[in-house]
């Protein structure tokens, strides 16, 4: 206990951590929320406007209360509670079969996450291509389903659907193999104990036995499920080429950050659409910790 | 208990009853593979097929010519398509350094250390997990002039080195080791930076693992700072590059496709190798990645 006064050495562990995540998370967070009362064009200086910018989001900007802030919701809430359902039934899945055929059928099912987004674009851009040499296209007009090619990525009437389903596609990431963890680290005598307690089926020991005792992998799970979520906003831009994406078709929150602040320089608009998103994202993983969290 | 009729969880052969899981696992992955195989035909399919109406799967006479243009391909500007390709291979083995090595090191200090801030600081970064680097692009890039970084090699590596999810991760597991042991090494005379390096380091290796997987992956694919934060062409990477390629195959323009689908089998396949040698530490470290 002697050397307790002068140890500093936390510090040196942790300054270089430290001085980063301020850097480059802290300070950029704190400056949006700081920008987002401005009018700031990134020439002039910013000058204070007050909550003009939230006001005209709400009031004013019909591409925002029109298309882009429904089309995150329902992007958000089927990507966000599908992939992560679909993630924990695979999960379990996964548990139920021998060790070399589950690392193989692992290794399968998280692949697309990691190059899920810009890099796989190329691939979906073919697989969806606008005339007869499209891959879906071309099996379509084959099997009679279809009499003339569709132009999958420039419809607004596909694209959200096309988005969603590459999304999921690609969500199977690293809240996935938590639970996948999670389900084979449970004890077994849990669930002997619980079929002597009367469960009496697959559902009810998934319910009762399951979930409760992964808890902490189920949250970290929906974290990164929410997380994930709202990160694939480029993935609309990537697949139709174009921001805005047709007719606003796919136009999510990151896309018109984007387009306000890289395209048209209204930096401090966009600065007060960027706190809204992480307002949302944060709400959304308040769920998270409610529904699992072991405590509040 | 033999009498036990319940699930089998990690059964250790195979047994009739799991066929039904196969049933629909096997189905699933092969779905989700497609686009993945996909990628690998396409690189190396010659101009005709690429060309092919209808449009085939599967690669009848392969050849390595996308390859072969693609590491000849000059872009407008002059710059070399290796050129982006050393770019991001310098810059990832950089960062997936730096990264693990910053993230083990606050890992220790906030797991076995005590001291004031300790707490809040967990708890700014397990709030830093929601962090969505693309919600806050502006002030970045603002911060990142300011900095003086624009057009540096540097930007591409220090807004990345803090990684909130690499820290949790590192210090889930860290948790996990007893203090007495660290007590014991300290009575032996240890310093803390050789406790650091010789129990710390050794024993979470799995974390560190999963850290390098998960940098990579995170490095290796972004193409946000050299589209944002770097103008000379010089400076950009093989991820931004192949982005413009991927842009060039729109519509009916399927000039650039193989070039594209061999570019994407380069991205993909480094991503695929890293996680396969070490899937096994991965599964290790998320046994702990719980959120408590």
């Amino acid at each position: 206990m002697r050397n307790k006064k002068r140890d500093h050495t936390h510090w040196v562990f942790l300054a270089p951590y430290i001085i980063l995540f301020t850097t480059f998370i802290i300070i950029p967070v704190a400056a949006a929320i700081l920008l987002s009362f401005t009018y700031f064009n990134a020439i002039e200086k910013p000058t204070l406007i007050g909550l003009s910018n939230y006001v005209g989001l709400i009031t004013q900007d019909e591409v925002f209360m029109q298309k882009v802030l429904p089309n995150t919701l329902t992007f958000a809430l089927i990507v966000g509670p599908g992939g992560y359902i679909l993630s924990f039934i695979l999960a379990w899945l996964l548990a139920q079969v021998p060790k070399r055929m589950r690392t193989v059928l692992a290794l399968i099912i998280y692949s697309p996450s990691m190059t899920a987004g810009v890099a796989m674009a190329v691939v979906w851009t073919i697989i969806f291509s606008g005339d007869e040499t499209g891959y879906l296209n071309s099996l379509l007009l084959t099997m009679g389903v279809l009499l003339e090619p569709i132009q999958w990525l420039q419809s607004p009437e596909y694209l959200m659907k096309i988005m969603i389903f590459v999304t999921l596609w690609g969500s199977m990431g690293v809240g996935f193999l938590a639970m996948l963890s999670g389900v084979l680290n449970i004890n077994t005598e849990i669930y002997e104990a619980g079929y002597i307690d009367g469960i009496n089926n697959r559902f009810q020991e998934i319910i009762y036995i399951t979930i409760p005792s992964m808890k902490p992998q189920m949250l970290f799970g929906a974290v990164m499920a929410v997380v994930g979520t709202f990160q694939a906003g480029a993935i609309g831009v990537a697949l139709s080429g174009a921001n805005p994406t047709p007719q606003y078709a796919g136009q999510l929150m990151v896309n018109h950050l984007e387009d306000y602040g890289f395209i048209r320089y209204e930096m401090g608009y966009a600065a007060a659409v960027s706190v809204v998103l992480l307002i949302v994202v944060y709400a959304f993983s308040k769920v998270a910790w409610r529904l699992f969290g072991e405590k509040d | 208990m033999s009498a036990f009729q319940g699930t089998k969880m990690n059964p250790s052969k195979f047994h009739k009853s799991q066929l039904k899981f196969y049933l629909f696992l096997i189905p699933l992955a092969v779905f989700m593979a497609l686009p993945i195989v996909y990628i690998f035909f396409h690189a190396f399919k010659p101009i005709d097929e690429l060309f092919a109406y209808p449009p085939r799967f599967l690669v009848d006479k392969p050849t390595l010519q996308n390859f072969v243009d693609l590491f000849t391909k000059t872009n407008d500007t002059g710059v070399p398509m290796s050129r982006f390709l050393f770019n991001s291979v310098v810059i990832t083995l950089i960062v997936v350094v730096l990264t693990v090595i910053i993230s083990t090191m606050a890992g220790y200090a906030l797991s076995k250390k005590n001291f004031k801030m300790k707490k809040a600081i967990f708890e700014i970064n397990t709030l830093a997990l929601m962090f969505v680097p693309a919600a806050v692009a502006i002030p970045r890039y603002l911060l990142i002039d300011e900095l003086g970084l624009i057009n540096t090699f540097l930007v591409h590596i220090l807004p990345l080195l803090a990684m909130p999810i690499g820290l949790f991760l590192v210090k889930q597991f860290i948790d996990q080791i007893p203090d007495e042991l660290l007590e014991a090494a300290r009575l032996d005379g240890a310093s803390d930076y050789q406790i650091f390096l010789r129990i710390i380091v050794p024993l979470v290796k799995p974390a560190i693992a999963t850290i390098a997987i998960l940098s990579f992956q995170l490095v290796w694919n972004t193409i946000e700072s050299s589209s944002l934060y770097v103008n000379d062409e010089g400076l950009k990477t093989f991820s931004f590059y192949m982005s413009t390629l991927t842009s060039q195959v729109s519509g009916n323009n399927v000039a650039g496709q193989g070039l594209a689908a061999a570019a994407s089998l380069i991205m993909f396949v480094p991503n695929l190798i890293i996680f396969i040698i070490l899937q096994s530490q991965v599964m290790n470290t998320m046994a702990h990645s719980g959120i408590k």
